[in-house]
């Protein structure tokens, strides 16, 4: 990184934005949810990619994640529509204004059940959003019935045993000709706010199913999407990190020289020709 | 049976001198998918040319190819063009419906068949002529699989001898049919001719139908009321269009994607506009919405059965208060129904779609011309009142063919609602999407996208303020639901007013609306001239319904209420609407059978309510 001398003032992006442009309102989610971290990590992610708030619609459906659009970047338009037709209205959205950066937050009961045709279509089109599922396998806001991303022998609180196989959302996303399709976890800052930057980079619909724990109804024992049962199985098979394309520098200089370029992320780059 | 009609039946069956000039119906029955409709297009713009009335009902079945169809193509120099339901010429092609065609007729119409059907021996009272298609029709079409199609002109040339139809414009028309097609208009019209030739050597005429040259249809035009209300959309500046196929609606997107891609290309050779053929009713409307939302003019067209998939988003619409356009062009359900009959059924279940306290603004075209007009009208409401606006057509208008006089360029500016830009955010700092700041209701909206950092509001279908931030609380709930009834309260001096014939002295008044205006026009001058009862006619244009219709029912004893529905809709709306004391005076004439309704039911129903 760069050095300076001066005082540092209030750390901004390169659109002269702070980290606080791009918060929302206070969360009414449960504490320790995972939907909050996830929304912790779409501001950085905005922040750091200097995306304008204003170009930002953000668009969801029915349940504890689709009420999370409210808790980050309140300078972008929102719409929390109805219960897994989301897709429609942020298809309508972007064909109105293409100009549009699509945000679209679902959860697994939101997108695999009900909103699953619209999902695949979605999946299909290819237009230019970024589709987060917050996938806890339980509809959270009516108390924790199983979702269809359970997985088979999963048990909640109550002791009933899921029996069903689960949708696996990636997979179908693939075979529908997803152009961006990513799996992580909420607790996993270091993996999700790489593969934020890249959801945000990429051109084309970007598919990202989050495991996200729902504290209250969801994390305990017998269940496959805890904390802990997360943490147990975390199994990373690569680091992934995501380097940011920027327009290109060029330099001229001649030969027998040396030169040094500053890159776009203040470090720098000495080159020397023969 | 009008009592002039009876008479000329019963003089007919010999030849005799009295000539029925340009007032008939021609049905011509045919099997599904046999290209009788290129046919039957001719004959009715041959008559059209020749200045008379016209207008063409196509009755099909849900089905591709192989089932019965009826047209029915309806000439009158009055400029009567309901469906009557009497048949004067019948043009027998199947052999399926054939004997049930001839049976239903009254004595002394026509029949036209295929000779191997043999019909002439069924009844007495008729006028029969036999025309050997297969005979005449392997000469002027050497290729086998053609005949099938071309038998089919073949009865044009025979019924433009029997009619007089004047042969010049039988060939004006088949041109424009086959339009750039030289061979297939050529060997269509040698088909007419053979057909021409043979009533003229062996067919003498004994019926007493012809058509004349008048000059009642210069200057006008033909369409379907779905291609006016594409013209209509485009011209009013839609940008988005969702839609799922459905009958009898597909046509309108079908039309306007026609439309748009040659006139609505951008000067980069892109497109200005976006039409997407959705994944379902639901998502149709989801787009609608998504679109309505961004600032975009949005529609989507639909039938009953779409409109019930579409009503949660209706209430999402309407509480969030998104604008956007919905063509509803009615069909007979509940269900599946009749998928290719009409109806005005889905009056109630359109006004108050969707569940929770809602209610919708209706717009009801009676016309082609209204279907274009409309639409402009549609989208300027939709804007204005930022909500669903739906338009209420049907199969019959949607569908068939109407005479309609030219288009006019909109003149109306368009009405783009109370949309706040940067500028105004720069001059105002802030402001509160859901507040009412002049009192009519309606709140000023920004677009996402808007550059302001004070732009952004969050649209829910949940409770909210009129900060539009999430709100349970009592007060904040029912002042919103207020105002937003406050808007609808608004639009009943916006909406299309009512189209009133009123001589101040009759105790009876009609309501109707829709199509039902042809079979009105008609049954009032039957009541005047076979009863000598006069009547006044209020036809509704739009829901919520203006204070003339208040006023319409205040001055008639008794207010008949016609309508093509089992259950009375707009009856039941009106009951809704008026002052108690008015609605006794409401009186039903409701009828649902999948046809387009006729002046004569209308007329024997109300003598016989009237006790005469």
């Amino acid at each position: 990184m760069a050095t300076t001398t001066s005082t540092p003032g209030p750390k901004t992006n390169r659109i002269g934005l702070a980290v606080l442009d791009y918060k929302g309102g206070r969360t009414t989610l449960c504490a320790g949810c995972g939907h909050n971290a996830i929304s912790e990590r779409i501001i950085d992610a905005m922040f750091e990619m200097g995306v304008p708030p204003e170009r930002v619609a953000k668009l969801s459906g029915i349940g504890c994640s689709s009420k999370s659009p409210a808790y980050f970047m309140g300078r972008s338009h929102s719409f929390n529509a109805v219960h897994g037709r989301m897709p429609s209205v942020a298809t309508g959205a972007m064909l109105a204004n293409r100009n549009l950066l699509a945000l679209g937050v679902s959860g697994d009961g939101d997108t695999a059940s009900i909103g699953v045709g619209q999902f695949v279509h979605l999946m299909r089109r290819n237009l230019p959003i970024i589709y987060i599922i917050e996938d806890n396998g339980v509809y959270g806001l009516t108390k924790g019935q199983f979702s269809a991303t359970a997985d088979l022998g999963s048990k909640l609180k109550t002791g009933v045993i899921n029996d069903l196989p689960p949708i696996d959302t990636c997979a179908m996303a693939i075979t529908l000709g997803a152009t961006f399709v990513g799996r992580s976890f909420s607790g996993d800052k270091k993996q999700l706010h790489s593969m934020m930057k890249a959801a945000i980079a990429h051109r084309g619909t970007v598919m990202l199913d989050i495991v996200s724990p729902c504290v209250t109804f969801n994390d305990h024992e017998g269940s496959t999407k805890s904390y802990k049962y997360m943490k147990d199985h975390d199994e990373p098979l690569q680091e992934i990190s995501f380097v940011p394309a920027f327009e290109e520098i060029d330099v001229e200089y001649d030969p027998g020289t040396s030169i040094e370029v500053t890159m776009h992320d203040g470090s720098k780059l000495r080159l020397r020709k023969r | 049976m009008a009592t002039t009609d009876v008479a000329l039946h019963q003089a007919a069956g010999q030849v005799g001198p009295k000539r029925v000039v340009n007032n008939m119906s021609i049905q011509v029955a045919t099997v599904n998918g046999s290209g009788s409709q290129s046919s039957n297009t001719v004959l009715l713009r041959s008559i059209f040319q020749m200045g008379v009335p016209v207008s063409g009902k196509n009755l099909f079945p849900s089905n591709i190819a192989g089932l019965p169809t009826w047209y029915t193509i309806r000439a009158n120099k009055d400029g009567y063009i309901a469906r009557k339901k009497e048949i004067d010429f019948v043009v027998a092609m199947n052999s399926e419906t054939a004997q049930e065609d001839v049976m239903s007729l009254a004595p002394g119409a026509s029949v036209l068949y295929d000779e191997p059907l043999n019909l002439s021996s069924l009844r007495q009272d008729l006028i029969f002529y036999a025309v050997p298609y297969d005979k005449l029709v392997a000469p002027v079409c050497p290729e086998a699989k053609l005949r099938k199609l071309v038998k089919n002109m073949i009865y044009v040339g025979v019924v433009a001898k029997l009619l007089e139809i004047d042969m010049a414009e039988v060939e004006k028309a088949i041109r424009k049919q086959f339009a750039k097609k030289v061979k297939a208009a050529n060997l269509n019209l040698a088909a007419v001719q053979a057909g021409f030739d043979y009533a003229a050597a062996n067919l003498p005429k004994r019926d007493p139908y012809v058509i004349q040259r008048m000059d009642k249809t210069t200057g006008k035009i033909i369409i379907d009321g779905n291609a006016a209300a594409a013209l209509g959309c485009m011209f009013a500046g839609v940008t988005m269009v969702s839609w799922y196929p459905i009958t009898p609606s597909s046509s309108l997107p079908e039309s306007l994607i026609e439309y748009m891609k040659r006139f609505r290309i951008g000067a980069d050779g892109k497109a200005t506009f976006a039409i997407v053929q959705a994944e379902d009713e639901l998502a149709a409307v989801g787009m609608v919405v998504g679109a309505g939302w961004a600032g975009a003019r949005a529609m989507t067209a639909t039938a009953g059965p779409g409109i019930s998939l579409m009503a949660e988003f209706a209430g999402l619409a309407y509480y969030a208060e998104v604008p956007g356009v919905i063509w509803d062009i009615q069909r007979v359900g509940p269900s599946t129904g009749l998928p290719t009959r009409t109806s005005q059924g889905d009056i109630l279940f359109n006004a108050f779609l969707s569940h929770g306290d809602t209610k919708h603004i209706l717009l009801i075209p009676c016309s082609a011309e209204e279907c274009f007009t409309m639409a402009q009208d549609a989208f300027d409401l939709a804007e204005r009142f930022q909500t669903l606006v739906f338009v209420m057509s049907d199969l019959d208008l949607g569908m068939n063919n109407w005479m309609a006089d030219p288009f006019k360029y909109p003149e109306k500016p368009i009405e783009r609602g109370k949309v706040l830009a940067k500028e105004d955010l720069d001059r105002l700092g802030n402001f509160a999407r859901y507040k009412d700041v002049d009192g009519d209701g309606i709140g000023y909206r920004t677009l996402p996208g808007t550059d302001h950092p004070a732009a952004a509001y969050f649209s829910r279908g949940s409770g909210h303020n009129e900060k539009s931030q999430y709100s349970e609380r009592p007060d904040d709930f029912e002042k919103n639901m207020e105002r937003i009834n406050r808007k609808f309260e608004t639009a009943r001096s916006f909406v299309p007013r009512p189209e009133m014939v009123s001589n101040g002295k009759s105790k009876i008044g009609f309501i109707a609306y829709g199509t039902s205006h042809w079979a009105m026009i008609e049954s009032r001058d039957q009541l005047r001239k076979e009863y000598n009862i006069e009547t006044d006619y209020l036809r509704l244009r739009a829901y919520p319904f203006t204070r003339e219709v208040h006023e319409f029912v205040k001055q008639h004893d008794r207010v008949y209420v016609v309508e093509q529905n089992r259950d009375a809709q707009m009856l039941s709306l009106l009951k809704l609407d008026l002052e108690a004391a008015l609605v006794p005076r409401l009186r039903s004439i409701a009828h649902i059978h999948g046809l387009p309704l006729d002046a004569r039911s209308v007329t024997d129903e109300l003598m016989t309510m009237e006790g005469k």
